[in-house]
């Protein structure tokens, strides 16, 4: 008998796209650069998040003839993006075949307090956290991957860093823990206790963890996979850069071999400009997306 | 005995964590260089598009090509597979080319397809616990590959001499009776 929609079917696919790069693509056309570049899988999107950021007003699930029109053109794994507790956009990308939905606090949320019940879903859901509580919140309600939040469409990387590393110290906190501990511990990070002594024992979260949010460069994405990251999620920053199919290979290669340098050096050189990046500082508290999921 | 996972993307993790506990000495293979020192290699699932650019990116491709005859087993799991196969449906070139088969890609459909099942597989098996994801199958085999395992039909796992290749990612369970199958054919290719 086969079973479809299993937890180890959809955590595995997440598993199988580690040490890769998913890139957002606006259309069939940038679909096909990203997967000649390398790229494990696309993030179909009407628009990229730094125009989301421009264009401002309410952001949407895309306009489903692009997400139709990046499905048919490409053979790796199509993923696209719902709003945060909207289960009828999420089903109905479900209906048209998306391997991966993210919920993602890049859109305008639709609930202000709950998350979608993602494991009602065949579709396997990737969700953004900032830290241990809400990756754990997000695996509890049926995630099966998780990516920093990082700040989107910024290409300024500090707030992903800053993500990956609150997490990665908080599972070595809850590593360290004695077992009487835990469930003060799950209290205070507002996480599910069972998922917490998953991260006590293993040292790790059940899914895989990619980083998301503010990848502008090669090097970004190398820093991100020494943090601990599991792959790398890249948005605006490759087509909006000069040179977008050299900037993709160039950050599909410093993925794979971040710990070599001169290859990075190699892979850097000549790329033209990369997207223009924005100061966190300068954004307005309303205008942070990581703000957004609860 | 050391078996080497080809480490460009995808599962590899899964794959050292089995070999280790299935008794041999695993290590993760980023360079061409690291080849040499090993008596088999696993091929992961993960992309193929994405392992075979970097493949080629990096001068894999002569070097894998060469392990049968070197009487050294390749294990390709779903992606690993197609890397293995001499033909890809639909599709002009073949990666390895050391598998007399044809694999067709995402042969099972998207994602919302992928499934498990309980499956015999010859020499290994009866109740192997199979995790189809995005998964390829094989339309045809030459004369000598030995068919493993067939789900509704379709051949998922097979054999030809030194290379080993199956359509599902026994990396994924708990269960180390394929992983062991492929240390006993390094074993007897050693011998």
């Amino acid at each position: 008998m086969a079973e479809t929609g299993t937890q180890r079917v959809k955590r595995g696919m997440a598993e199988m796209q580690k040490g890769g790069v998913i890139m957002d693509v606006v259309n069939a056309e940038q679909a096909k650069i990203a997967e000649a570049a390398g790229a494990v899988a696309v993030m179909a999107l009407e628009r990229v998040p730094s125009d989301i950021r421009a264009a401002g007003g309410v952001a949407r699930m895309a306009d489903l003839s692009i997400v139709e029109e990046v499905l048919k053109a490409v053979s790796i794994p199509v993923m696209a993006k719902a709003r945060i507790g909207h289960f009828v956009e999420a089903r109905v990308l479900e209906s048209m075949g998306v391997d991966y939905i993210d919920e993602s606090e890049v859109l305008t949320p639709a609930d202000d307090l709950y998350h979608i019940n993602k494991k009602d879903f065949t579709v396997p859901f990737v969700c953004g956290a900032r830290d241990l509580g809400e990756a754990l919140r997000r695996i509890g309600e049926g995630a099966s991957m998780i990516r920093t939040k990082g700040e989107p469409g910024t290409g300024n990387i500090v707030e992903a860093v800053r993500h990956m590393r609150t997490m990665q110290a908080q599972i070595r906190k809850v590593q360290s823990m004695s077992y009487d501990e835990l469930m003060a511990e799950a209290k205070a990070l507002g996480a599910p206790y069972e998922l917490l002594e998953y991260v006590h024992k293993n040292g790790k979260l059940p899914v895989v963890n990619f980083a998301a949010g503010g990848v502008a460069t090669p090097s970004d994405a190398a820093l991100m996979m020494h943090l601990g990251a599991d792959g790398v999620f890249v948005g605006s920053g490759i087509f909006k850069s000069e040179n977008p199919e050299k900037y993709a290979r160039a950050i599909v290669e410093a993925t794979t071999h971040y710990t070599d340098y001169e290859l990075i050096a190699r892979v850097s050189k000549g790329l033209g400009a990369p997207m223009t990046g924005i100061e966190i500082s300068k954004l307005a508290q309303a205008e942070r997306m990581q703000e957004r999921g609860w | 005995m050391k078996i080497g996972v080809l480490a460009l993307q995808g599962a590899v993790a899964e794959h050292l964590r089995m070999l280790e506990q299935a008794g041999a000495e695993a290590v993760a293979i980023k360079k061409p260089e690291q080849l040499k020192e090993l008596d088999g290699l696993v091929i992961p699932g993960g992309e193929s598009t994405t392992i075979s650019k970097l493949m080629h990116k990096y001068g894999f491709m002569e070097e894998v090509r060469k392990f049968p005859s070197e009487r050294k087993p390749l294990f390709g799991t779903c992606a690993g597979a197609i890397l293995l196969a001499n033909r890809i449906h639909g599709q002009d070139e073949a990666h390895l080319a050391v598998m007399d088969m044809t694999v067709e890609r995402n042969a099972f459909g998207r994602q919302k397809d992928s499934f498990e099942a309980v499956l015999p597989v010859a020499g290994v098996a009866p109740d192997f616990p199979a995790v189809f994801i995005r998964a390829p199958y094989i339309r045809e085999v030459g004369e000598s590959v030995e068919v493993l395992a067939k789900y509704d039909e379709k051949i998922v796992a097979a054999r030809q001499g030194a290379c080993l290749a199956c359509a599902f990612h026994p990396e994924l369970t708990e269960d180390h009776r394929f992983h062991k199958y492929f240390l006993d054919m390094v074993q007897e290719y050693r011998a």
